[in-house]
């Protein structure tokens, strides 16, 4: 069996009395795309930082393209969830994808600049940034800054793309660029990819595999499996319905625990 | 007013050493303000800067009471107030309050002190306005080493430092200390402080470590580019100010603020004249195209 490139084994992350999840076992293949969805305070966020090394587990095994999670895996990519940016900062869309590729360095880098612009000039080009990469990034609209964000996390040739609700708050026509963008990267370099969102039909026709977080409780499996009206209500303890319309899936009936209309923490937030 | 341009007065005295030392000073202060300024801006630690320059005088005072160098006791407490505000302001939300509530204390207990002082008026008078004619050789020494120090280690971190200031967020992800940056950047602010603050003074600090900086992000977006005007501004500032002080006999201070400012103002109408070329320009292509120009911003 060929190893994963994230493995967890009998996770488990509490804060004081509040399980977040426990019992999880989870192996992401190189090249699989997999949602992670849940309502708010599920723990969707926590398992990135996990990922991320910014959080312990509290209980259980994880690894992350071979090793244990720790600060700075040049193998991981991160695209966090657009937000706002002040219009006067002095940073150019070139800039951010740069600091992708070498920002947690030491020096200034002028050794190498060449080559470092040429390689930023590449990934502009392949996210289709180039008109307004040397833009003040203050100054885009959230989807031109989503895209280099996908430039900023492919330069440095992740072997995992950890995704924190990258679409949240961008137009419909953005949510398919970027996403697109996602797709063709695992399909090309084999990256696999893990999307924390609360909507999954964005992204519903490049999922291979559902994990979804309720209350503690857990399912992993491909959406049909998952997105269903009998796993969703046993997951949620009530009765849910999930109906398939056009090729979108719409969870109805479980009221408040469903109104994901506000996008949770974020990963340099603490939750406490 | 008329003696503000007596070149004549003005060449004589630029050839005394005393002024020249002053001269080379504010050269050396130029630099590492200016370097410093961008990311101050960047990461909004304007009224930090603030803050920790009324502690440095402060430090000062009290350095002038137990007749100590005044340049150290700046130093100190430029540092001591840099890691305060790293240790209690470390939540957002809470910073503007804590550098309020320390700066305000400190501005105090410095007055008591200076009120405890019984030697020379000017000298209480030029830990707050600045008096860089009083620049010693020795004191030079110091303030050479300090901001070799302080260009030296922000050389080092400059790439974190740039990542965890303009995208938190990924900076973290990414493996970047943010946490061990911040107090770090803190101090090397600290020391740049206590250097301004013989030279124009507690109060004015903030000319020459945000204001140059604030003008040249009016006028790039580059790092690079604004870090470079930046010092550029504040050299202009620093020595022009002195030079021009030096006939009338005035404060530097006045000069080397009013420079400042007029830089910042010239940059903002630069920038307030570009933006509507580029809006007229973006206008015209998508009147042409049928495209609304609000999706080009």
């Amino acid at each position: 069996m060929s190893r994963g490139v994230v493995e967890i084994e009998g996770a488990g992350l509490r804060f004081g009395d509040r399980v977040l999840w426990s019992g999880l076992d989870l192996d992401v293949q190189p090249g699989e795309f997999l949602a992670v969805l849940g309502p708010n305070g599920s723990g969707k966020t926590s398992l990135l930082r996990v990922l991320l090394g910014l959080q312990s587990l509290s209980a259980g095994k994880v690894r992350v393209v071979g090793r244990s999670p720790g600060r700075g895996n040049r193998k991981v990519g991160y695209i966090p969830q657009q937000r706002a940016m002040d219009e006067q900062l002095t940073l150019r869309g070139t800039d951010l994808v740069g600091l992708g590729l070498d920002g947690d360095r030491w020096g200034f880098g002028l050794l190498g600049a060449g080559r470092r612009r040429r390689r930023v000039a590449e990934l502009v080009d392949s996210v289709g940034a180039e008109s307004y990469a040397s833009s003040p990034v203050g100054r885009l609209s959230g989807g031109e800054q989503q895209r280099l964000r996908v430039a900023q996390a492919l330069i440095g040739e992740p072997d995992v793309l950890l995704c924190d609700e990258p679409l949240a708050s961008l137009d419909l026509t953005h949510q398919r660029v970027v996403s697109e963008l996602i797709d063709r990267r695992r399909r090309e370099a084999g990256t696999a990819v893990l999307f924390v969102t609360h909507e999954i039909n964005p992204i519903l026709s490049y999922v291979d595999r559902v994990l979804y977080l309720v209350n503690g409780q857990f399912r992993i499996g491909t959406p049909d499996e998952v997105m269903n009206s009998r796993t969703l209500s046993e997951l949620y303890r009530t009765r849910v319905e999930v109906l398939r319309v056009g090729g979108q899936i719409h969870v109805a009936g479980a009221q408040s625990a469903l109104c994901e209309d506000e996008v949770h923490h974020h990963v340099d937030e603490r939750v406490s | 007013m008329d003696k503000l341009f007596d070149f004549e007065l003005t060449a004589r005295l630029l050839g005394l050493d005393f002024v020249q030392t002053a001269l080379l000073a504010a050269a050396v202060l130029g630099l590492v303000a200016g370097t410093l300024g961008p990311l101050i801006v960047m990461r909004r630690m304007s009224f930090a800067v603030h803050g920790t320059a009324e502690l440095a005088f402060t430090g000062a005072a009290a350095a002038l009471l137990l007749g100590i160098g005044v340049s150290y006791g700046a130093l100190l407490g430029a540092v001591v107030a840099a890691l305060l505000l790293g240790l209690l302001g470390g939540r957002e939300s809470e910073r503007d309050s804590v550098i309020g509530v320390i700066l305000s204390f400190g501005l105090g207990l410095g007055v008591l002190l200076l009120w405890f002082y019984e030697g020379r008026a000017s000298n209480k008078f030029g830990i707050l306005v600045g008096q860089i004619v009083a620049v010693e050789p020795q004191d030079l020494t110091a303030l050479l080493v300090a901001a070799v120090v302080v260009l030296v280690v922000l050389g080092l971190i400059y790439r974190p430092l740039l990542f965890a200031s303009v995208d938190p967020a990924v900076a973290v992800a990414k493996g970047v200390p943010v946490g061990l940056l911040s107090p770090l950047f803190a101090v090397l602010v600290g020391i740049a402080t206590a250097l301004g603050v013989q030279i124009v003074g507690a109060l004015l600090v903030v000319a020459l470590m945000v204001t140059p900086a604030a003008a040249a992000a009016r006028l790039t977006a580059s790092p690079l580019r604004a870090t470079v005007l930046a010092v550029v501004f504040a050299e202009v500032a620093a020595i022009g100010g002195i030079v021009l002080s030096l006939a009338p006999g005035a404060p530097v201070s006045f000069f080397v603020t009013a420079i400042s400012f007029t830089i910042y103002l010239v940059c903002r109408v630069v920038a307030y004249v570009r933006g509507r070329e580029r809006h007229g320009a973006v206008d015209a292509v998508s009147a042409a195209s049928g495209v609304p120009a609000a999706h080009q911003r």
